[in-house]
């Protein structure tokens, strides 16, 4: 055992470790549903659901099935009437997905409407191809960085692509991706219903344009969105581009610009230039990554901006975007943000417009039910009801993923899907946001969970409690030097009188998988003073957590007792 | 074929004046030559406010720092909050930030050196009048090595050269239009605007000749006199790094009194790039003494129908080639030997301020007549700046001659993508010893091949030498 796992000097030291082992058996409160399971179980299933991402998690227990639908018995309303299905979902992306497996093995009837291709935004079009184009491009950035083989007494010679290979790739993933969500859903017994699905009353949906009308006990948009586009900006698919359009990666431009440094810009500008482009940045805020915390933004900029091919315009409004035609370049009319006076012309050989993404809820009927959009997503409660335009409660329908805008995550919108059959099936759930983990797949990663420390800060300002903040480099982490991949941050927002976690926030090698810890200790309510006691093997990454929880400070008289586990 | 040229497709060359004049030096960019460091007033006072810039502690164990880099410039203005350097502690690397308004007057501590935590690294001016003092302030506080700004010296402009040894090399092709189209927004690509910054080049200078005549990496690359690196994807700049600019671009420091400098022109940018690229072709040199009694009375015979000395020595260059086909090879990947169909030589000329090579293609099969024609053309194009880019850059075989200056022996760069090439000294009167002991006068040359060792051996060079010294000594071959 190596000294960096020596633990810190904590007065409780003995006791915590003991406590927290007779916790973890005792403390397991049996709430009336699942009874079937054991203690442990329930308690591992349960908070699982909410952290499945995306669509790895394409198999669960199939027991459900053989349960008869019981469900119409457990709702509180009292009119019997006989409905096609307990729970119809309108889109199968991974949210209808993540809702539609959970309502199988909650035993209701459930069928999934899709008027495009099974998997969504995220499978067909987003997290999942892109996630392909990645793996290529850190592999490349891998074989290209001369002195980074060489520090590893690595030689290769020089390394190249082939740019069909990597879009096949990308497109192989998405469907295989595809079909193993649809066998997953179709072994389950869930209908998988094809068309447009239209919403025509109160539990009642239209079904493509055929005049099948089919009834749902509960009904859950789950419609997801498409690629935001400005007014004054083309879109050709050719040199003006959306995400659909790059991930296809039909060409590798010289010179691309990139409208918007968010998650999609930033990931996109990791693929580009690792591809040999050139990247321009467009971003109306003064700071690019703006909602990063600005710390974590300032490093990613230190690390994937300022030594790469990039360079950035902020604080500017692309008013015009104009594709390349008649031999002329693709032409970007810049205004400032503040100002609105023109500023710059840009001529680039394409442009990539990633300022983020709009709700898909045209066509689907919600004025049937006297629902209003707002910039068109879907007003929801807290727990995913959707609300109408007089502010009441629309019964039976919920709305969850990006169509209702919480959190444009696909994971989120599987949490939120469970959260409402959770509800559904007569358990009261409401979704801890500040639990969900959000991750940026560049070389190195970023992820997150939580609040930023602005936000905290100000958080902290009008409840009155105090904010301190722990670092950890990755710099003095043995994996990460031994992968000569140093470059990194850990950054712990907390709570020193109680030792609440309230943010996490990691740049650095791996990091997309290295939040969970993080994020499950925020979902079950584990506190620093707990979870700094947790032993992690050496020498791995996850000792940048490790450490980053020793050397925070709590107060000595917070309570180290795990909490009743709080319904998250 | 290989070429050692730049050029890709091009109709015009940049050149003004007539092949054989002497040189003069341009001064082509005189504005971008000065150096903020001239003082805009005398300052008299020392109430200025003048702050240091400190290494700061960033962890209780640390206690000296190495500067990463400085994420400022000297001369940039700073806010308040502003990132200015970045320090590497015992365990992490941290941006620092001013506290202050100013200007960045001086950098004391330069990238990859290490000062102890307190010490000044940098000092900040309040005004642009405080720089002056702040950068002799910096001069003063801290030792030699430290300060490149006041210590590193720029070599002074080279002389004029009349006729360069034979570097060989052609200028990328300017822009047909970017002249004739006047004023016009500069389009950089951000790689391009990088590497202009950190080589200090003047990107307003550069010529552009990307699609839509933007500057692209490889012409700020060539403006500076690097090396392109290589051309797949290099996402690191750590090469070009390592490559800092050895001698052609002068280091950002004060020139001395008196001195100028003056960027490249495009061409000689060129001829430095191929110049450095040269280095990495293993050469060897042979020397061969010819006399050429013969050969001076054929041209005294054959001079009035218009056949020039140049046209001769490339015909029996040509001649002896064909007889040694590898010494008209070229090594290509270091692997094989590429033996070329043709026999092309280039004759390297001087031209103002540069240097270019004018090929007689298929000079082995062209009579003397036809070649001296062929050559009368080449150069009456070349000083119209006419000549297409198979017309310089499709030799096999480079031929130098500086005879004319009086130069008796010397010794040519290899020019890349080609197997030899022969630098020809005058043609002086000898006293010779002959075997049987009589002595006598006649006129000798000396011939010095330079050639790739990967593929061409001594015995090789010896061997195409004997033939080479055999044609000219008896020259009547020649006219045939």
């Amino acid at each position: 055992m190596q000294s960096s796992l020596s633990l810190s000097v904590s007065p409780n030291t003995s006791l915590g470790i003991h406590r927290s082992n007779c916790n973890a058996f005792q403390s397991l409160p049996l709430k009336p549903i699942n009874l079937r399971f054991c203690g442990l179980r329930r308690e591992v299933l349960g908070f699982s659901a909410l952290k499945q991402s995306d669509s790895h998690r394409v198999c669960l227990p199939t027991r459900a099935r053989s349960k008869k639908v019981v469900s119409a018995s457990l709702s509180d309303n009292g009119t019997p009437k006989s409905f096609d299905y307990d729970l119809l979902i309108i889109g199968a992306g991974v949210g209808g997905h993540g809702a539609a497996l959970h309502a199988v093995e909650k035993g209701l009837k459930t069928a999934i409407v899709e008027g495009d291709v099974v998997g969504g935004t995220c499978v067909n079009r987003g997290c999942v191809p892109s996630k392909a184009l990645l793996a290529v491009s850190g592999r490349m950035r891998e074989l290209q960085s001369e002195h980074h083989l060489k520090a590893l007494g690595l030689q290769v010679a020089a390394a190249g692509y082939d740019r069909q290979g990597v879009a096949d790739h990308a497109n192989n993933l998405a469907s295989k991706i595809r079909n193993n969500l649809t066998n997953s859903m179709k072994a389950l017994g869930v209908d998988i219903l094809t068309g447009f699905g239209t919403i025509l009353g109160p539990q009642k949906v239209k079904v493509g344009s055929s005049d099948k009308v089919v009834t749902a006990k509960n009904i859950i948009i789950a419609t997801g969105s498409v690629p935001f586009v400005p007014k004054g900006i083309e879109v050709d698919g050719k040199t003006v581009i959306t995400s659909d359009h790059a991930l296809k990666l039909e060409s590798v431009p010289d010179w691309i610009a990139i409208v918007g440094s968010g998650y999609i810009g930033l990931e996109f500008s990791d693929v580009y230039t690792a591809l040999g482009s050139e990247v321009t940045f467009i971003e109306a805020l003064d700071q690019l990554m703006p909602g990063f915390d600005p710390e974590i933004g300032k490093l990613a900029q230190r690390v994937l901006i300022n030594p790469r091919k990039i360079d950035y315009h902020t604080g500017v409004f692309a008013t015009k975007i104009t594709p390349a035609k008649d031999g002329k370049p693709v032409t970007i009319e810049l205004i400032d943000a503040k100002t609105k006076e023109p500023k710059d012309t840009l001529e680039v050989d394409a442009a990539l417009i990633a300022t983020g993404r709009a709700p898909f809820t045209q066509g689907l009927g919600l004025e049937n039910i006297k629902v209003a959009t707002q910039r068109g997503f879907v007003p929801v409660d807290e727990r995913m009801r959707v609300i109408d335009s007089n502010g009441n409660l629309v019964p039976h329908l919920y709305c969850i993923g990006d169509a209702n805008g919480k959190m444009m995550l696909a994971h989120a919108a599987s949490a939120q899907g469970i959260s409402v059959v959770e509800q559904v099936t007569g358990r009261d759930h409401v979704l801890n946001h500040l639990s969900i983990p959000a991750a940026c797949f560049t070389h190195p990663e970023i992820s997150m969970v939580g609040l930023t420390e602005p936000q905290a800060r100000e958080k902290a300002e009008k409840e009155g409690f105090e904010v301190s903040i722990a670092k950890t480099s990755f710099k003095a982490n043995t994996k990460a030097l031994a992968e000569n991949e140093g470059e990194g941050l850990a950054k712990l927002i907390y709570r020193p009188d109680n030792g609440e976690i309230l943010g996490v926030h990691i740049f650095g090698l791996h990091a997309a998988d290295l939040i969970h810890e993080a994020s499950n200790a925020i979902a079950l309510g584990t506190r620093i003073q707990d979870i700094k006691l947790a032993v992690h093997a050496h020498p791995t990454l996850s000792e940048v957590l490790d450490e980053l929880f020793k050397s925070a400070k709590v107060s000595d008289h917070a309570s180290s007792s795990v909490s009743d586990p709080v319904a998250v | 074929m290989a070429s050692p040229f730049l050029s890709k497709t091009t109709t015009t060359i940049s050149f003004s004046s007539s092949v054989s004049n002497t040189l003069p030096w341009r001064f082509s960019h005189p504005s971008s030559a000065s150096f903020p460091s001239k003082p805009r007033r005398r300052i008299s006072t020392v109430q200025a406010k003048i702050r240091e810039i400190f290494m700061p502690a960033l962890s209780s164990t640390m206690t000296e720092g190495k500067i990463v880099s400085w994420v400022k410039s000297e001369g940039d203005a700073l806010t308040k909050g502003d990132s200015v350097v970045v320090v590497e502690s015992d365990k992490a690397d941290m941006d620092v930030e001013t506290f202050y308004d100013g200007i960045l007057a001086a950098i004391v501590v330069g990238e990859g050196e290490t000062a102890p935590v307190g010490a000044p690294i940098g000092l900040l001016a309040e005004t642009e009048e405080e720089i002056a003092e702040a950068k002799a302030k910096a001069a003063k506080s801290s030792s030699s090595s430290t300060i490149p700004s006041a210590t590193a010296v720029s070599p002074s402009p080279p002389p004029p050269v009349s006729n360069p040894a034979p570097a060989i090399a052609q200028p990328p092709p300017p822009p047909a239009k970017a002249v004739s189209e006047g004023p016009r927004k500069i389009v950089a690509t951000p790689f391009a605007k990088k590497l202009a910054k950190q080589h200090k080049v003047d990107i307003g200078s550069v010529v552009g000749t990307g699609p839509f005549g933007r500057i692209t990496p490889a012409d700020v690359e060539s403006a500076a006199g690097i090396t392109s690196s290589k051309k797949t994807v290099a996402v690191e700049p750590a090469p070009a790094k390592a490559v800092a600019p050895p001698k052609s671009a002068p280091p950002a420091a004060a020139p001395l009194p008196g001195s100028t400098i003056v960027p490249f022109t495009t061409m000689q940018a060129a001829i430095s790039k191929n110049m450095v690229e040269s280095l990495s072709v293993p050469t060897f040199r042979v020397g061969y003494p010819l006399t050429t009694d013969a050969l001076d009375s054929l041209y005294e015979k054959v001079k009035p129908k218009g056949v020039t000395m140049t046209a001769i020595l490339a015909k029996a260059a040509a001649m002896a080639l064909a007889q040694h086909p590898v010494v008209n090879a070229t090594c290509k990947d270091g692997k094989s030997f590429t033996y070329n169909s043709n026999i092309n030589i280039a004759v390297a000329v001087a031209i103002n301020g540069g240097l270019i090579t004018p090929v007689l293609q298929d000079a082995d099969k062209l009579d003397l007549y036809l070649l001296s024609k062929k050559w009368k053309e080449l150069v009456e194009k070349a000083r119209s700046k006419q000549l297409q880019p198979h017309e310089y850059n499709s030799g096999t075989f480079t031929l130098s001659n500086l005879g004319m200056f009086g130069v008796d022996r010397f010794d040519a760069i290899l020019p890349p993508g080609q197997g030899a090439i022969m630098a020809v000294g005058a043609s002086k009167p000898t006293v010779i010893a002959d075997a049987d002991g009589f002595f006598s006068v006649k006129s000798k040359m000396l011939v010095n091949v330079t050639a790739d060792h990967r593929i061409i051996y001594g015995a090789d060079l010896a061997a195409f030498l004997q033939t080479f010294a055999k044609i000219i000594e008896n020259p009547e071959s020649l006219t045939l």
